[in-house]
C-alpha cells in the first residue's frame, strides 16, 4: 500500500502558499471560525463525505476567499487521494476543482495490475440560494453541481459503466443550532443528490442496472468549543453495476479549526463493499488551508 | 456489530443525550451564570478594551459617549439574560443607524465577545445561550 507522502507533500505546499500570502488584500476572513467547513471528497465545502450548504473559506458578502485541501482515505484493500482548490465570491458562489486518485490495491494485484490507479477530475460550483447557517432562523440552502470526468475508463468500462463522465446536482441545507445540543452548538446538514456516479465516479457513470437516481446524505456534528467538532456522516450511493454491490459511505469524525487558515479532519470511515471487496474500513485524514 | 457501527451509534447516543438533558435540574439563570451585575460589568469592561484595540471595531465608536454606552450595554445584556433590569436605550436599529456595520465587523465583535467571555471564565454552554440571543438581533444591527 502506498504511503501518504503525496498528502504530506501537498499539505506542505499548501502551508507554504498560505504563509507567503497571509494578507492578500482580496482575502476576507469576516465569517466566524469553522463556518467554511472542511472540504469533502469531491472538493466542495462540507464535512468529509458530504457537501454542505456553507461556502468554502471565510469570505462574507463583502469579499473573496480561497481554500486548498488534501485528503487521504486508507481502507483495508484500497486508498483514495483527493486534492484541489476552491474559490468563493461574496459568500454567494463557490467554484472548485479537484482530482481524485484511487489506488486499486488488492484488487489491482488480483487483476494483474499491481500499483494501478484510477483518476478522476471534478469541477464543482455551489450557489448559496438563501439563509445563513448561523444567523437566520431557517437553514442555509445551496444548490451545487459536480461535473466529473474519469481519466482511466478501462476498468470502469470493463465492469459495465456506461459513461466516463457525469454530472451530480445537489441541494444542501445546513443549520447551526446555537446551544442546540444540551448547550453546545449543533450542526445539522442534509443533502439530496441526483447522480449517475458509481463509487463517486471512480467506476464510471451509469451501468447495467440503471442510470441517474437521487440519494440522501446527512451530517450531524457537535461543537464542544468554537474550534473543535465531533460528528457523524452518512452518504447513500447508487448501486448500478451488476458485478459488485455498492454500499453507503459513513464515518465518525473529529474536526479541528485552530485558526482561520487551517482545518484538520480525522475520521474512521466505513465504505462498505467496494468493487467486490466487502467491509472496506479505515482512516480518513484531511487538511485544508484557507487564505 | 462491527466497530464503525458501534462508533456511529456511540456518537449518536452522546449527541442525543446532550440534546436531551438540557435542564436536568433547576439551572441557574443566564444572568446568574454571568455573575449578575458585577460579572456583566467586568465582561463589558473587558470587551470595551478589546473594541478599542481593534481599529475595525473601534472606529464605530468615534462619536460614542462611552460611559453611556457602557451603562446601556450592561442594561441590555442584563435584560436579555432575564436579569432584574430594563433597557432604557434606543431600539437597536436606531442605535446602529448610519454606522454601516458590515457582516465582518459584526462577526469581529462576536469573536471579541467570545474571547472576553473566555477571559471571564464563562462556561461554553452559557456563552452559547447568550450568543443565540444576540444572533437573532443581527438583522437589526448590520448594514443600517
Amino acid at each position: 500500500m502506498t504511503t501518504p507522502i503525496s498528502l504530506l507533500r501537498t499539505v506542505a505546499l499548501l502551508a507554504a502558499c498560505v504563509s507567503v500570502m497571509p494578507d492578500v488584500a482580496l482575502a476576507d476572513r469576516g465569517r466566524l471560525l469553522a463556518t467554511g467547513g472542511a472540504t469533502q471528497l469531491e472538493g466542495a465545502a462540507g464535512g468529509g463525505l458530504v457537501p454542505w450548504a456553507v461556502l468554502s473559506g471565510y469570505a462574507t458578502r463583502d469579499g473573496y476567499g480561497a481554500t486548498a485541501y488534501a485528503t487521504r482515505v486508507e481502507v483495508d484493500d484500497y486508498a483514495l487521494d483527493s486534492g484541489g482548490v476552491a474559490f468563493t465570491a461574496r459568500n454567494r458562489i463557490e467554484v472548485s476543482i479537484a482530482r481524485q486518485r484511487f489506488h486499486l490495491g488488492t484488487l489491482g494485484d488480483a487483476l494483474g495490475m499491481p500499483g494501478a490507479t484510477i483518476s478522476q477530475d471534478i469541477v464543482g460550483a455551489k450557489l448559496r440560494l438563501a439563509g445563513d447557517a448561523i444567523y437566520t432562523p431557517w437553514p442555509q440552502l445551496s444548490l451545487g453541481v459536480q461535473h466529473k470526468k474519469n481519466r482511466d475508463f478501462g476498468v470502469p468500462s470493463a465492469v459495465g459503466a456506461r459513461d466516463d463522465h457525469g454530472t451530480d446536482v445537489y441541494l444542501a441545507a445546513t443549520k447551526v443550532f446555537l446551544g442546540g445540543a444540551g448547550g453546545y452548538n449543533l450542526l445539522v446538514n442534509g443533502t439530496l443528490r441526483s447522480t449517475e456516479a458509481n463509487q463517486l465516479g471512480i467506476l464510471g457513470f451509469g451501468g447495467d442496472r440503471g442510470g441517474r437516481r437521487v440519494v440522501g446524505e446527512a451530517s450531524v456534528a457537535v461543537l464542544v468549543d468554537p474550534s473543535l467538532a465531533f460528528g457523524v456522516e452518512y452518504r447513500q450511493k447508487p448501486d448500478h453495476l451488476a458485478f459488485a454491490r455498492e454500499d453507503a459511505f459513513r464515518d465518525v469524525f473529529v474536526a479541528w479549526f485552530p485558526n482561520k487558515h487551517l482545518a484538520a479532519v480525522a475520521a474512521w470511515a466505513d465504505l462498505g463493499s467496494v468493487a467486490t471487496l466487502d467491509d472496506q474500513r479505515g482512516w480518513y485524514l484531511s487538511l485544508q488551508a484557507s487564505l | 456489530m462491527n466497530a464503525p457501527n458501534r462508533l456511529v451509534l456511540f456518537t449518536l447516543a452522546i449527541v442525543l443525550t446532550l440534546a436531551g438533558c438540557a435542564t436536568p435540574r433547576p439551572a441557574p439563570t443566564l444572568y446568574e451564570q454571568f455573575g449578575a451585575e458585577p460579572g456583566l460589568a467586568a465582561l463589558v469592561d473587558d470587551l470595551l478594551e478589546r473594541f478599542a484595540d481593534d481599529p475595525r471595531v473601534g472606529v464605530k465608536f468615534a462619536n460614542t459617549n462611552i460611559p453611556r454606552f457602557r451603562r446601556l450595554f450592561i442594561e441590555h445584556l442584563c435584560q436579555i439574560m432575564d436579569g432584574p433590569c430594563t433597557y432604557t436605550g434606543d431600539r437597536l436599529e436606531e442605535a446602529h443607524r448610519g454606522l454601516s456595520i458590515d457582516e465582518g465587523t459584526f462577526n469581529a465583535v462576536v469573536e471579541h465577545l467570545i474571547d472576553a467571555m473566555d477571559a471571564q471564565r464563562i462556561p461554553t454552554r452559557a456563552q452559547n445561550r447568550l450568543i443565540a440571543k444576540l444572533a437573532a438581533m443581527r438583522k437589526d444591527v448590520i448594514y443600517k
